[in-house]
């Protein structure tokens, strides 16, 4: 188990400093994040909805779409003079690259997101700050789960022709059910409702995280041999 | 130890590998040519275990650990150092920090490329580049050196530089395995010889005391004839 995940790290820091090095990746999904927000803030009608009820769907709908850029540019990395081939030659486990590519997607969302969430909070004139804590928590309890996934089809499709908008197209049904359970938490955090109120959807969120992220890693080698 | 036993694989009607068998121990070359699609690659592929044959078996005493692989794709991370790139790839190879970082000074030395450590990589030039892909094969100090055309793309003093290289390689007891459709750049390295056509060796030998003139002139007629 060490040498997983040493070896995990070992590809999730080397990502993130070619990350580091090109910010091109992490500044266009912040400035996609920041241009869907303006968008949905113009867009509206303030006297039809108010901010309140739409809040949590813009919040989810945003972080969804700037979590796809980072998905897409997983395994981008690797086509670069085929280093993916290296490393299915070299003696690191598929499980390591693959909790490697969920680690450095995981930090690489993460970032947006917490530029992502202060935007929000500027743009939709959110009281965010009593419910931050269970917010951060629900935001990092979904994340995980549309990542993982993510990363998983991000490697199914990276050979294919289209691979961005095949991911697209792959991932989305998928997301359904912690789209579902991260707005519906959302709302009742928003609305000042008792936490207790969501349990059923936190249980939802919590059980696709475990059954994806085990999922995902058996299934990684799959992806990736051929 | 590399053993490779009745080895069949096929990418739907076109077959790649049609009942390949060798063996090689330490100290021997083998010189693999043939034309394009004659199934090179694939070969090289099952070896590095990048590939599962549909038939027949292939092994390397030591595993991926032991192999150390240089093709026409260096492998490395362009927005990466040389020096960061080799240590990255020596952290896969279960090498401790002062072991890869040692070992990245040693084959840089070797290579004459200790100036160009600090580079990164998108700045090499296609000699250098592959110069820096030796280094990374070389790292980890392989039993087994697996070649796929690893003279494409390179000028005349490059390739010969290469072929140099290798032969010291070669008198220092690793085992070789070198895939190119060129008899001319692979031959003087050689210790045996297959010529490979539509999957099949059609001619597989010891080298002997044949020239390189007398070796390309076997393959000439061995193609003509199928």
């Amino acid at each position: 188990m060490a040498e997983l995940l040493r070896q995990a790290w070992a590809v999730a820091r080397k990502d993130l400093l070619l990350e580091f090095r090109t910010r091109t990746a992490i500044v266009s999904a912040v400035v996609f994040t920041a241009l869907v927000l303006t968008v949905f803030n113009f867009g509206r009608d303030p006297t039809a909805v108010s901010a309140l009820d739409l809040a949590p769907t813009i919040l989810w709908v945003t972080f969804t779409f700037a979590a796809m850029l980072a998905l897409n540019r997983a395994f981008q990395l690797e086509l670069e003079n085929q280093a993916l081939e290296g490393l299915l030659v070299s003696p690191l486990s598929r499980t390591s690259l693959y909790w490697g590519k969920l680690l450095a997607n995981l930090a690489f969302v993460a970032v947006v997101e917490s530029v992502g969430l202060p935007l929000f909070v500027l743009f939709f004139n959110v009281p965010v700050g009593r419910v931050l804590l269970p917010l951060v928590a629900v935001i990092a309890l979904a994340t995980l789960g549309f990542v993982a996934v993510g990363t998983l089809f991000s490697a199914l499709v990276i050979r294919t022709r289209f691979a961005e908008l095949l991911l697209v197209v792959l991932l989305l049904p998928f997301l359904v059910p912690p789209l579902i359970g991260a707005v519906q938490v959302t709302a009742r955090l928003f609305g000042d409702r008792p936490l207790s109120e969501a349990v059923g959807y936190l249980k939802l969120l919590a059980a696709y995280d475990i059954v994806f992220v085990s999922l995902a890693s058996f299934l990684f080698r799959f992806t990736v041999d051929e | 130890m590399l053993l490779a036993e009745g080895l069949h694989h096929a990418f739907g009607r076109v077959v790649a590998l049609d009942g390949v068998s060798f063996s090689l121990a330490p100290g021997q070359t083998l010189a693999i040519f043939g034309p394009n699609g004659a199934g090179k690659t694939t070969l090289l592929k099952v070896l590095a275990g990048l590939i599962n044959p549909q038939a027949g078996s292939a092994r390397v005493d030591g595993g991926r650990r032991a192999i150390g692989w240089i093709g026409h794709q260096s492998h490395l991370y362009g927005h990466l150092t040389v020096r960061e790139n080799l240590l990255f790839w020596g952290s896969l190879y279960g090498l401790s920090a002062a072991r890869r970082a040692a070992r990245a000074a040693e084959v840089l030395a070797r290579l004459d490329m200790s100036d160009r450590a600090g580079e990164p990589v998108w700045s090499l030039s296609r000699g250098l580049l592959q110069r820096a892909a030796i280094a990374k094969a070389l790292l980890h100090d392989p039993a087994v050196l697996l070649l796929d055309e690893p003279f494409t793309g390179l000028d005349l003093a490059a390739a010969g530089q290469l072929r140099v290289l290798l032969g010291e390689l070669h008198d220092g007891g690793r085992m070789m395995v070198l895939a190119t459709h060129n008899v001319d750049e692979g031959a003087e390295l050689a210790t045996d010889v297959a010529f490979q056509r539509r999957g099949r060796f059609v001619h597989f030998a010891p080298r002997g005391t044949r020239s390189a003139a007398e070796i390309a002139a076997a393959y000439r007629r061995a193609m003509a004839d199928g």
